[in-house]
């Protein structure tokens, strides 16, 4: 086991603008688990390649333990991977996918059979050693491609969308899989994906990626509640944040929904900025006629009309369409391009309890959380609000 | 749904094709065992089979040190352009160089070069070069028409293989040369097969540089010895003895066929990556 470091790496590849992967700083540290995540051409893949030896590296530093591996050949690096497609053997039994590696490295056979058997016997795959690939359904050839990289002792594994190929409900044993043997065995793992289920269900931490550029590095947690800027609280949660044109004057922030009061510490942080996109996320409403007296007072109750509502039995969403100015139409709808979600009109999706009897086209008391609210610059899509929001949240809870 | 006239159609034209290529083959065959004046007793089968003609054939050193030449030069020739096509084709399959479709187009263009045009200048270039004669005269014509078509072949079969295949053999530990030879050879096996068969018959049935290039028994292979068989007298025509031979020479093509039809399957590849 190793640790990883990511000093300034940069990629540029030939003919394009633009660099792929821009001075990127990454410590990723032994045994640890960490998820590169973004849409698709955010760099994540450019930057498993580059730590695998697959792609060079056009400026900066990677170490691996101790040692800079930037002019290595992947093979010396020992580092297991495992692809998108799994990249099976074809002409190879399963047993003799997983011994590959291990063959490679001339191993005694008595070493060979006892690690493939170990490995098959962790990823269930006893019964299907003696198959070839074309015999096996997509699962259990992830399975093999997995038990290919673990019969190693290779310093980290990394994992390029290993579950992408996989349908919705075999995707979600192979996560719990995949968790529970990096866990096990404590190996340092980097993970890459598009998905931010599978970034925030599997990681220690989650590097969140944009066009190169890495945005912010934390526990899924920190991620979901502190993001750092416009772009990671639109990618990361599902269904997604709000976002809302609001204008402040003073302490008071005017919002498509109502006006509310916010201390002077938040004042000041946004000071200077006449137009905001206030973000919250859905399960920060509720049905006002649901709450009790007390947490009604704490937050700030508004009557809106309900266009839609999906009933999903543990709970429900409920849609509000409303008009955003175009100060802040903009950067709203680059950001649904840049994360390949087509908003067609600017609306909240709040998230209500199950025995809420709102009801479609008519107006509902709905309530919203002011402590769970961020405020971001339209400009520069900054969280004004980061790092104050633990202190917010505490008051709201006390 | 088809309906029945058109499958007996279908059927008819199929049954006439099949009979078409078919029916010189057997004449051959059946010529072949027919004893002495029997080749004119104007029916199709032998009066009485005999093998007569392959005794006569495999007596006659003619034909035996051809059939040795033939073999040698054939399978040499095949297996020297197999393993250069292979190393050429991976390299222009997979790497990026200048010239690249310099290399490939005036590979082509030496495949479409009529042989007729090449056999004077050669079989002078040859006898200054001392090779006339040999089984090198021939093999290095042989190799020079073949190694593009092999080429385009194999690299055709190279550029299917997909790169992760490789990338995750290197990331397991190997060398470029062993993720070569461990990985991508084997997934190339069919095309490789198909580049063999191709050159091997080009070799086994060339005629023009097999009687221009050779003088003696030391070189000639069987197409050009065939034409200096004689029969028992020189009154007789060695019709029934060529038969034989070109039977004999017909085998080996038929078993290679035969052994690499189970090597050119069709979705050895599926399963490799996501299907």
């Amino acid at each position: 086991m190793a640790s990883i470091r990511l000093e300034r790496i940069t990629k540029r590849f030939p003919g394009a603008d633009a660099p792929a992967v821009d001075s990127v700083d990454l410590d990723i540290a032994d045994g640890e688990f960490v998820i590169l995540v973004g849409p698709s051409g955010c760099g994540k893949s450019t930057i498993l390649r580059m730590i695998a030896g697959l792609e060079d590296i056009t400026e900066g530093d990677l170490y691996i333990g101790d040692r800079r591996v930037n002019d290595l050949a992947p093979r010396d690096r020992n580092l297991a991977m495992v692809f998108q497609n799994y990249a099976l053997y074809p002409h190879l039994s399963v047993y003799e996918n997983i011994a590959f590696p291990l063959r490679l490295h001339k191993a005694p056979d008595e070493e060979v059979e006892e690690r493939v058997r170990r490995s098959a016997q962790m990823l269930e795959l006893e019964e299907l050693l003696d198959r070839k690939p074309s015999q096996l359904s997509g699962g259990q050839r992830q399975r093999v491609a997995m038990g290919r990289a673990l019969v190693r002792d290779a310093d980290a594994y990394l994992f390029d969308e290993p579950l992408s190929n996989l349908d919705a409900k075999l995707r979600g044993q192979m996560r719990t899989e995949i968790s529970r043997i990096q866990s096990q065995l404590g190996i340092t793992t980097v993970y890459v994906t598009h998905d931010q289920i599978e970034a925030m269900t599997l990681g220690d931490r989650v590097a969140v990626l944009r066009k190169g550029v890495l945005q912010q590095v934390a526990p899924p947690r920190e991620l979901y509640e502190q993001p750092v800027n416009l772009f990671v609280a639109g990618f990361i949660g599902s269904p997604p944040m709000n976002f809302m044109p609001a204008t402040v004057s003073g302490t008071t922030l005017e919002l498509p929904v109502g006006r509310m009061e916010i201390s002077p510490d938040m004042a000041n942080r946004v000071a200077g900025h006449e137009v905001l996109i206030a973000g919250i996320r859905p399960e920060h409403f509720e049905d006002a006629n649901l709450l009790d007296e007390d947490r009604r007072r704490r937050g700030l109750v508004f009557s809106e009309r309900i266009d839609v509502i999906e009933w999903l039995g543990s709970e429900q969403y409920a849609y509000i369409p409303f008009e955003a100015p175009e100060q802040v139409r903009r950067p709203l709808e680059e950001l649904a391009t840049e994360l390949d979600s087509e908003q067609i009109r600017t609306q909240l999706v709040v998230t209500l309890d199950a025995e809420s009897r709102v009801a479609e086209g008519e107006p509902a008391d709905l309530w919203l959380d002011p402590s769970r609210m961020h405020l971001f610059d339209p400009e520069s899509g900054e969280n004004l609000t980061h790092g104050s929001g633990v202190d917010a949240r505490t008051l709201a809870s006390a | 749904m088809r309906s029945r006239r058109t499958t007996v159609l279908w059927a008819l034209g199929g049954l006439a094709i099949v009979a078409y290529t078919i029916l010189p083959v057997l004449w051959i065959v059946s010529l072949s065992f027919k004893e002495g004046d029997d080749i004119n007793n104007r029916k199709f089968f032998p009066s009485e089979w005999s093998l007569d003609n392959y005794r006569t054939v495999f007596d006659t050193s003619l034909f035996t040190s051809a059939l040795r030449n033939s073999v040698g030069i054939s399978l040499i020739a095949t297996v020297a352009s197999v393993v250069l096509a292979t190393l050429a084709a991976y390299a222009i399959a997979r790497l990026e160089f200048k010239g690249k479709r310099w290399v490939l187009s005036t590979a082509l263009a030496i495949a479409m070069f009529p042989t007729v045009a090449l056999v004077g200048p050669l079989f002078d270039m040859w006898r200054s070069l001392g090779i006339y004669d040999t089984w090198l005269g021939l093999i290095i014509p042989y190799m020079s028409f073949t190694l593009p078509l092999a080429i385009w072949t194999l690299s055709a079969f190279f550029r299917e293989i997909p790169w992760e295949m490789e990338q995750a053999a290197q990331v397991d530990g190997a060398t470029p040369w062993q993720a070569f030879r461990k990985v991508i050879v084997p997934l190339a096996a069919p095309g490789v097969a198909t580049a063999s068969i191709l050159v091997f018959f080009f070799a086994w049935n060339d005629f023009v540089f097999g009687i221009s290039l050779t003088a003696t028994d030391r070189a000639r292979p069987v197409p050009a010895a065939l034409a200096f068989f004689t029969g028992e007298s020189f009154f007789e025509q060695p019709t029934a003895a060529i038969s034989a031979a070109a039977v004999i020479v017909t085998i080996p093509v038929i078993v290679l066929v035969l052994i690499f039809q189970r090597r050119i399957v069709a979705g050895l590849t599926s399963g490799a990556v996501k299907g």
